[in-house]
């Protein structure tokens, strides 16, 4: 651990950019998904364990269109589009006869879901590991030894310009305005005539379609099997929880912080580390929280 | 698609029936040996499960066409039985509970994978069935002391560790010493990764050569870019990659990604990942071990060799002619050598064949086949091939065969 610490910072310096800089990306694809496990944990008090099955599918789709001769980038809206289909499918068949039960209810429906599309999926595709190219340049900086994918930052300004259009969509349309107000109360804005249910199929459509374009920037930079579904679940969950509920700058900040924290973490500890410091992020955050609220906390005996 | 709700239904009435039903198909019936399998069929294993029971069933076929198993002057003809294990150890424990006990299987083929053995092992053993397993490569299947299985591909410790005596030896010809080259090296976090690692570092320690990077991947990290970053600041000679095909495409990817230079690179299941068809640029030069080579001198009665199966093999099953995965190569040896023990053993009687096994030492298209007292062949070794640049694989008899180093055109 000495010598990693030793080489990072001593003998080759360099390689904090190459780090800092893969965390930016992994946490920008992090942050779109997390931010759609937010929205629908937040409107709907649904944890979806499907999550990161819905991530896959939608790296799926982009390998199928990239199959069929388009670009994954190009064929986005589409995938987008067909994975609010699917979301608003699924919202009926499934998740509309659960959101008014307890917890538990939701999480099984969830995760038999997330079995559900794994299969499917498997059924399709086969197990086998695939990928889809990009053919996007690849930069390199400092003699080579920096190297940042053309795809990377391509998926960077994507998710960047996706989450500015979330949020402009729910401060200044009507529509993101009765998902917040139905978030806030769900029986007051039904008494104020929002039609609750519509909302949340909105909701979780909206939430399919990002988890879909999250998809498709995953098949570009990373691999997709029918059951890595369950890596994006996880990190999603970490980052929504450490973040809160409905805080958006907190969702994204958490996300980079995921991403370095796992680059870092890889480098200095070794790989083995590397999921397990998203877990240890969320213990940590959820510590100081505890002593935070403390203070705070009134006596009620 | 493949009809799971008769399984499904069946295992639910096995364990009723069992009971009152045992032996209710005996394992040998007029001129049929039945043989046993718990195949994944359906599920993650299932590409590797149906290379496997291709192998079987060729095997299978070609023996009853040339004559069949002969015992006690009579000539048998072969069957085997599959259940789909839908890649879960438990369902494929359970079916191999039902093959001995309600279908009264006497002998057994093993199942895809490492894992699935590991479950069916103990039932197997338990029963005092014999079993020949083509696809249980892990070293740790073979310290538990099991009598009746039997296992024809050479265990998990051997995929790279000969890697670096045909680099120390290319060293060594080169008036260089094999203490000066340095390892980085990552294997996924599970039994047969880590067996691979095993190996690699004894052979390590035997040429004094120094490992930089050692890290352990956890099963589902589709990132392994930390280690790699590692990896340029410290330049070492030798990459040495093991995780099934989504670790060998994971590193193809990033290799390519981030421009990684290194004279020796091997990674474990290359073929199987068609890195040399999606990562053209980092895979040429890669290093792959194979469990066979298609230009094997071995030859024997029935298949001929390797050369004649492989042609052989394309005519029967046309979807393969781009390359028969050595997955099904070796499941045809298992055929053969259950073959041939049951004509030396010149009965039926499970011990006696169970002994015939052990005895075992035979020439197959697939490679000589020896059991060590564990149960492991100790004939055959690993075969290397390396990847050109044109993505064909070349095979690597000798130090002499490698093009080094390996200067990758990002």
């Amino acid at each position: 651990m000495l010598d990693n610490l030793q080489l990072l910072f001593v003998y080759a310096p360099v390689m904090n950019v190459q780090m800092i800089l893969d965390g930016i990306f992994i946490g920008a694809v992090f942050a779109l998904a997390a931010y759609g496990l937010a929205l629908v944990w937040g409107v709907m008090n649904v944890k979806n364990l499907a999550q990161g099955d819905f991530v896959i599918m939608g790296g799926y789709l982009a390998f199928t269109a990239n199959n069929l001769g388009f670009h994954p980038i190009l064929a986005l809206p589409v995938i987008a589009t067909i994975m609010y289909i699917y979301g608003v499918v699924v919202y009926k068949l499934v998740i509309r006869r659960v959101i008014d039960n307890d917890m538990f209810v939701s999480l099984l429906a969830t995760f038999g879901l997330s079995l559900f599309m794994q299969q499917v999926m498997n059924l399709i595709y086969g197990p086998e590991v695939q990928t889809v190219d990009s053919h996007m340049h690849i930069m390199t900086m400092f003699d080579d030894f920096v190297t940042v994918p053309m795809v990377k930052i391509v998926s960077l300004l994507l998710a960047g310009c996706f989450a500015a259009a979330i949020v402009i969509f729910m401060t200044k349309s009507r529509t993101g305005q009765a998902i917040r107000a139905t978030s806030q109360d769900a029986r007051a804005a039904r008494v104020l005539g929002i039609d609750t249910d519509k909302v949340y199929m909105l909701t979780f459509a909206l939430n399919s379609a990002i988890c879909g374009i999250a998809g498709v920037l995953v098949s570009m930079i990373w691999v997709l099997q029918p059951f890595y579904g369950i890596v994006y679940s996880l990190r999603t969950f970490a980052i929504v929880t450490a973040a809160g509920l409905g805080n958006l700058p907190g969702v994204i900040g958490m996300s980079f912080v995921l991403g370095w924290v796992e680059q870092y973490a890889g480098i200095i500890a070794g790989a083995e580390w590397q999921v397990a410091s998203a877990v240890f992020v969320l213990i940590g955050v959820l510590l100081w929280r505890q002593i935070q609220l403390r203070r705070q906390r009134q006596v009620v005996r | 698609m493949y009809n799971k709700l008769p399984i499904a239904l069946g295992t639910a009435l096995a364990v009723g029936v069992a009971g009152f039903a045992g032996g209710a198909m005996a394992k040998v019936e007029g001129d049929t040996i039945t043989i046993g399998s718990s195949l994944s069929l359906t599920g993650k294993y299932s590409t590797n499960g149906f290379h496997t029971q291709k192998g079987y069933d060729f095997a299978v076929k070609r023996i009853n066409d040339t004559g069949g198993v002969k015992v006690g002057g009579k000539s048998y003809k072969l069957k085997v039985v599959y259940y789909d294990d839908e890649s879960t150890p438990s369902r494929a424990s359970q079916l191999t509970e039902r093959l001995v006990k309600q279908d009264g299987v006497e002998f057994m083929l093993g199942p895809y994978s490492t894992t699935m053995t590991k479950a069916v092992a103990p039932v197997t053993e338990k029963y005092k069935i014999p079993m020949v397993e083509a696809e249980g490569a892990s070293r740790s299947l073979f310290t538990q002391g099991y009598k009746y299985m039997f296992a024809v591909l050479s265990t998990s410790e051997y995929y790279l560790a000969p890697v670096l005596d045909l680099i120390a030896e290319r060293t060594k010809a080169g008036y260089k010493a094999p203490s000066d080259l340095r390892i980085g090296m990552a294997f996924e976090n599970d039994g047969f990764s880590l067996d691979v690692r095993a190996g690699v570092l004894d052979v390590a320690k035997k040429y004094n050569m120094k490992i930089v990077i050692d890290d352990k991947l956890p099963a589902d990290l589709s990132d392994m870019s930390a280690t790699l970053t590692k990896f340029k600041a410290l330049k070492p000679d030798i990459l040495l990659v093991s995780g099934h095909s989504k670790g060998a495409a994971t590193a193809a990817r990033q290799i390519e990604e981030m421009k990684i230079q290194a004279p020796y690179m091997a990674i474990t299941h290359c073929e199987a990942a068609k890195v040399h068809v999606k990562f053209p640029k980092s895979a040429n030069g890669l290093l792959c071990p194979t469990q066979w080579l298609t230009n094997l001198p071995n030859s024997e009665p029935i298949f001929g060799d390797a050369q004649k199966y492989d042609k052989d093999f394309k005519v029967a099953y046309p979807e393969y002619n781009t390359g028969i995965p050595y997955q099904t190569a070796q499941a045809s040896a298992a055929v053969l050598v259950f073959k041939d023990a049951f004509e030396r053993a010149n009965s039926f009687d499970r011990d006696k064949v169970r002994d015939a096994l052990s005895a075992t030492d035979m020439n197959t298209f697939y490679g000589p086949v020896k059991f060590s007292e564990a149960g492991n062949n100790i004939a055959k070794p690993m075969f290397y091939r390396q990847i050109q640049a044109d993505g064909s694989y070349k095979n690597i008899v000798s130090n002499g065969d490698m093009t080094v180093p390996r200067k990758a055109a990002y």
